[in-house]
């Protein structure tokens, strides 16, 4: 097991340098021409250019820029090409904001997701079945930034008022105010996995409804009740927890993105979206790094876990 | 709970296939089981009908600008009326100032007003709406459609071939070809999807792409449509790849190679035909997905360029108007919600048909 550990430990380290090495060429390589001349902008004397060119390395071979720019994402002395601010401050001023939302929209999606599947399972067939079916479908078709768009207008305060007009609250300043300001994006971000993990765990459960363990559990004369609750849904809820580990990765590493910039939450993935516009290397790099790390690390716990679960899959 | 909830039913498709046995099935082509399900499934076609109406429409714009609404998706009207239901109005209202009925003698300024949805009452103009340069949203939704489904339905494809190749190349070959493109799909699935495509988008809307002899402009549809089938081709590419390396175990490949087939007739001719099923579903379900991400991608600013319309530009235009004229939001959402409804529930009803008990899930 420790084996298997450390081993998936250097994966997953070598998979971040790639990830590295990939965000670094799609913003050096891929857009073509001089960013010092970009970043000058229009109206610069050649000195201006020359200068900005010394002053940010980009006169260094390609591997020197990557190398420079990797140190100084470990060392926090990242600063940003278009507004000059350090990026780790930025990002660490943001991360509030964006685990609120990950961790608030996870915890809803996961029991909304559970219970929707299991009363939709319960009653296959029926018309509570049919009408979570269709919801769950709308659910999943809807581009979250449009719901997010008409949730904050409309329920917002300039028309029902029911809630406020987006913004984040620090929980420190005020913890009623954060919920109340948190709660349409939770829900707008939760709307899309909630209806995914309906069906999921719905098709899970009609499927596991047929195996021999639960026949026998009903033989030996257990109520419908504990079947389905030590026994079906046992099984049919591990699935669930890969794909539940993976999605908070993916909500947490850039997911929210659309979300937090809808509701004006100032989070990391807003922080993103701002730099991507201006062409920003230095965040977008900082940002996908923090993005794939939560993914990668996830990735390697949902292994961990299923080889406890499972000693088969454990490599001797 | 009571008795009865415990007597779980199956779907029907599952159903269906349950009751297929002997004489219903004997001679018959797995394609045309699988049609005779789907003909029954009302749900899946009445979806399939919705989606390729909309298809149709889109493609039908030009004439709808032409005779219909009698003007092109980037025509400005800022001072045109309009006869609507017997009175004349502006398309957009002169603002200004008038006399305030609170104050007697100030004055206070009027508001700009955006024409709203005409519906029928306008002789097709403006049918959904204007937009505050007096451009026609119907016009511009149908011209919208345009792009967000060629972007959808050629990324769908690109992806979906892509993913085939690569899946095929690791299933059969396994060994350093395996471990090689199953690290590539690893590398793509462990970047943030809508980070990775934001980043590529923004990137190649600089100069564009000049690179390996491809040339392709700044504003090119080819730009989001390539990025989108890149950032998702993971997605496809491992569970194909799952199922060819179980169906490279079975007894019909080593009966094939035994006759002499070589790699290329095995891959192509006897592990193709036995995923083009999975392939098709996925390729179904992934339009929609793709249509999803363009959205995304063009509201923050990385996907189809302005002046060019997309339902994701669209709806971007229209936030900042949501408070005066909600319909430049509402009406693209609402397109892109029938169409990838549409295709979602076609693609459920495809996967039921072609495999009762298959697993196919795009997540």
């Amino acid at each position: 097991m420790a084996a298997f550990i450390v081993r998936r430990a250097i994966g997953a380290v070598i998979v971040l340098f790639f990830v590295s090495v990939i965000t670094f060429l799609i913003f050096i390589v891929v857009p073509g021409g001089d960013p010092a001349e970009r970043m000058a902008g229009k109206n610069a004397t050649d000195e201006n250019i020359a200068n900005i060119r010394k002053t940010w390395g980009f006169d260094q071979p390609v591997y020197m820029q990557y190398a420079k720019m990797m140190q100084k994402v470990f060392t926090g002395d990242l600063i940003s090409y278009s507004t000059q601010q350090n990026v780790t401050q930025e990002i660490k001023r943001g991360l509030p904001a964006t685990f609120s939302l990950a961790i608030g929209a996870a915890i809803i999606w996961l029991s909304f997701g559970v219970l929707v599947g299991v009363i939709s399972a319960v009653t296959a067939g029926r018309w509570s079945d049919r009408t979570i079916t269709i919801l769950a479908l709308v659910g999943i078709s809807m581009p979250v930034f449009w719901l997010g768009i008409l949730a904050r207008y409309y329920l917002g305060p300039e028309k029902l008022g029911l809630f406020p007009d987006g913004q984040y609250v620090p929980l420190t300043q005020n913890p009623i105010e954060w919920f109340y300001h948190l709660i349409l994006p939770w829900f707008v971000l939760a709307v899309l996995f909630i209806g995914f993990y309906g069906r999921v765990l719905r098709s899970n459960i009609l499927d596991s409804i047929n195996e021999d363990y639960v026949r026998t559990a009903r033989a030996k004369g257990l109520s419908p009740r504990a079947v389905l609750r030590r026994h079906v849904l046992r099984n049919s809820l591990i699935p669930i927890v890969t794909l539940f580990a993976l999605d908070f990765a993916g909500v947490l590493g850039g997911g929210a993105i659309l979300t937090e910039t809808v509701f004006d939450l100032n989070g990391v993935g807003q922080f993103a979206a701002r730099s991507v516009r201006n062409l920003d290397l230095p965040p977008i790099m900082a940002v996908t790094l923090l993005g794939a790390f939560f993914i990668v690390t996830f990735n390697a716990l949902v292994d961990f876990f299923y080889a406890y679960l499972d000693p088969r899959i454990r490599p001797s | 709970m009571t008795q009865q909830a415990t007597d779980f039913t199956l779907d029907t498709a599952a159903e269906l296939a349950e009751l297929e046995t002997g004489a219903a099935i004997q001679g018959r082509s797995p394609w045309y089981l699988a049609w005779r399900r789907l003909r029954r499934n009302f749900v899946a076609l009445a979806a399939l009908v919705l989606f390729v109406l909309i298809v149709f429409a889109c493609a039908m714009a030009p004439w709808y600008a032409d005779h219909v609404a009698g003007t092109g998706p980037n025509e400005t009207h800022l001072t045109d009326r309009i006869k609507s239901g017997g009175k004349t109005v502006d398309v957009i209202s002169p603002g200004g100032t008038e006399a305030d009925p609170d104050h007697p003698g100030q004055l206070r300024i009027k508001p700009v007003e955006v024409l709203g949805p005409q519906l029928w009452h306008a002789g097709g103009k403006y049918v959904l709406g204007a937009d505050p340069t007096g451009r026609d949203i119907a016009v511009r939704v149908l011209y919208g459609g345009r792009n967000s489904l060629k972007i959808g339905l050629g990324s769908a494809l690109i992806c979906t071939f892509l993913a085939t190749v690569l899946a095929l190349l690791a299933g059969y070959y396994g060994g350093w070809s395996d471990w090689l493109i199953t690290r590539i799909f690893d590398l793509i699935a462990a970047l943030p999807v809508i980070l990775l495509g934001i980043a590529l988008g923004a990137a190649l809307s600089i100069n564009g792409f000049h690179h390996f002899g491809i040339n392709l402009e700044s504003g090119s549809l080819w730009i989001p449509t390539l990025v989108i089938s890149v950032i998702l081709v993971a997605y496809i590419g491992r569970p194909l790849r799952g199922q060819i390396l179980s169906l490279r175990e079975k007894e019909f490949i080593e009966a094939s190679v035994s006759q002499g087939a070589g790699p290329f007739r095995v891959m192509f001719s006897e592990l193709l035909p036995n995923i083009a099923s999975s392939i098709l579903v996925f390729f179904t379900l992934i339009i929609a997905n793709n249509i999803l991400v363009e959205a995304a991608l063009s509201f923050l600013g990385a996907g189809v360029q302005p002046p060019n319309p997309s339902w994701g530009t669209l709806i971007s235009e229209g936030q900042e108007r949501i408070r005066t004229a909600p319909w430049l939001t509402i009406v693209p959402g609402t397109a892109i919600v029938l169409t990838v409804v549409a295709l979602n529930i076609f693609g459920d009803g495809l996967r039921d048909a072609l495999d009762p008990r298959a697993k196919v899930k795009i997540g």
